[in-house]
């Protein structure tokens, strides 16, 4: 990745999520049924959907590393879980802290979409042991993009299933753009959800960056050194970015 | 086709001579009733509390036998053998979980009665029962073949597979949960919402269905 | 349940932000010491090169 598009991509990210925010805490109003408490959500939703729609674009990635056995997308798969895991575990707590505040309970199991998440979040843990478990590098690459493809169509699967065995219990709780909110709050939405999704793609490609100066770095090494030398703390589970250098 | 008839009627053969798999499961899933009966201190189940005994139990019994899967394949090079083959290879991944769905119907055969006599008061939501649980081993069949596969190359396998497979089944259990429940009710069965819980487990069935057909390839390539 | 007084709610709005903040700034923390790795080793190489250079007629490693 050209450095000075992550500059951008950071910097437009900043911007938006600075703007969404002040949005958030000086514009849009407060919320009648829930009061302050609801301004939680311009940072709990927004992360909730850039992790999901992170998972499947990892899927993505995995679809195109298996049908063109390029690894540079086995990297962008793995990072893509990797930061959505991340942002997975902001949205478990930012939502166990509305559940408190909203419910007195630290969690809930009548919000379907909370619990959704977490059976999604408990599986993408997974990956890592997954991975970690298999030695062959090529094999581990694979088996990795399987389990992303797999873990993609899941998501929605599961959505349904549990937004379905919850509808009698409780009504939704939990409004979001879909009806009913009025334009200031749409408005910081969406400047909110344009910013995390930057904060996203930021985070991404500043990791792949470090990869791939990783890779290069024990690529330099061993053209200097030799074959005997030791890579400096290679990862055993996240794939080396491959770089345009072709192997002398 | 041949080959998916071949690689499966050489597994039930192994199973019918060895009785690895379902004898172990069949124990485990009584001495599991017998646990649940003291840890919930309750001698007769109903409703939510039935399906989910049950349910848990077929689940936890299904790992046993995925983690047993591809144990041969893996040891006596069945892996190697298919892909020298000139066969589809996507017949092993349909047979091990045609060969997984039928060791949870010969498992089911065996442990729902024991667990009607030891808990229901009434037989009456068992025959439709019997529906609901032929889709779930389907989609057991479809899910388990695909991650034993995956674990099956791994250090890990026995602590892999179960580890990947649970939170994948978890919609399933959710969907049939849901349409056992009010088929096991106190005050006899109910097929109100039955229908819509079954499409549910339908479309988790064809969903891991077309995505085991779809990638399975790449896990047995070299 | 009705909604907390303001001063409540406060605090629940405060705390899902700042946990936010402290996982994101946790995140720029573990790259930046995997930067500052990163340097080091590149130092080092630098150093390294800079030690071959004036012989060129060593053998080379087959890299």
């Amino acid at each position: 990745m050209k450095l000075p598009s992550l500059r951008a991509t950071a910097i437009a990210a900043v911007v938006l999520l600075g703007v969404g925010y002040a949005l958030a805490f000086f514009y849009a109003p407060n919320d009648a049924n829930q009061g302050f408490i609801q301004k939680v959500f311009y940072l709990h939703v927004p992360l909730a959907i850039c992790a999901l729609t992170g998972f499947i674009v990892a899927a993505v990635f995995a679809i195109l590393h298996l049908r063109s056995g390029d690894a540079k997308y086995d990297a962008r798969s793995y990072v893509a879980i990797h930061i959505s895991v991340i942002f997975g575990v902001a949205v478990l707590i930012t939502g166990a802290i509305w559940a408190r505040a909203s419910w007195g309970k630290w969690w809930v199991w009548q919000e379907p979409t909370l619990v959704s998440f977490l059976i999604v979040f408990l599986l993408y843990c997974t990956y890592y042991p997954l991975r970690y478990a298999i030695a062959d590098r090529d094999r581990q690459a694979r088996y990795a993009s399987v389990f992303a493809i797999m873990a993609g169509a899941f998501v929605p699967l599961n959505f349904i299933a549990v937004r379905l065995a919850n509808t009698l219990v409780h009504p939704r709780v939990f409004a979001t753009s879909e009806g009913g909110l009025p334009p200031k709050m749409c408005l910081t939405f969406g400047v909110c959800i344009a910013g995390m999704a930057l904060l996203w793609v930021t985070l991404v490609r500043f990791e792949l960056a470090a990869k791939a100066a990783r890779g290069r770095l024990r690529r330099l090494r061993r053209a200097l050194e030799g074959g005997d030398a030791i890579a400096g703390g290679g990862s055993r589970i996240a794939p080396a970015v491959p770089t345009a250098t072709s192997r002398p | 086709m041949t080959a998916f008839r071949v690689i499966l009627a050489k597994d039930l053969r192994i199973e019918l001579r060895t009785l690895e798999s379902v004898p172990a499961m069949a124990l485990f899933a009584v001495t599991t009733f017998v646990l649940f009966r003291y840890g919930l201190d309750r001698s007769s189940l109903a409703g939510g509390l039935a399906a989910g005994v049950l349910l848990a139990t077929v689940l936890f019994a299904a790992i046993i036998a995925v983690n047993r899967l591809f144990v041969a394949e893996r040891e006596e090079g069945g892996f190697d053998a298919i892909r020298l083959a000139p066969v589809d290879l996507t017949a092993l991944w349909a047979a091990k979980a045609v060969a997984l769905f039928v060791y949870l119907l010969a498992l089911e055969l065996i442990a729902v009665p024991i667990f009607a006599a030891f808990f229901l008061d009434s037989w009456a939501g068992i025959g439709p029962l019997a529906a609901v649980l032929v889709l779930v081993d389907v989609g057991l069949g479809a899910v388990g073949a695909l991650v034993s596969s995956l674990a099956a190359s791994s250090r890990a396998r026995d602590l892999v597979g179960p580890l990947v497979l649970l939170p994948l089944l978890v919609p399933l259990m959710i969907a049939a949960a849901n349409a056992a429940q009010p088929l096991l009710a106190a005050g006899g069965p109910s097929y109100g919402d039955v229908g819509k819980w079954l499409l549910i487990l339908a479309l988790y069935d064809l969903t891991f269905a077309a995505i085991g057909y779809a990638v399975f390839d790449f896990v047995v390539e070299d | 349940m009705p909604a907390l007084p303001l001063h409540e709610a406060g605090k629940y709005v405060a705390g899902a932000y700042l946990v936010f903040l402290v996982l994101l700034l946790v995140y720029v923390a573990i790259m930046s010491s995997r930067l500052a790795r990163i340097d080091r080793e590149l130092a080092e190489l630098a150093d390294l090169a800079e030690r071959r250079s004036p012989e060129p007629e060593r053998e080379k490693v087959p890299a």
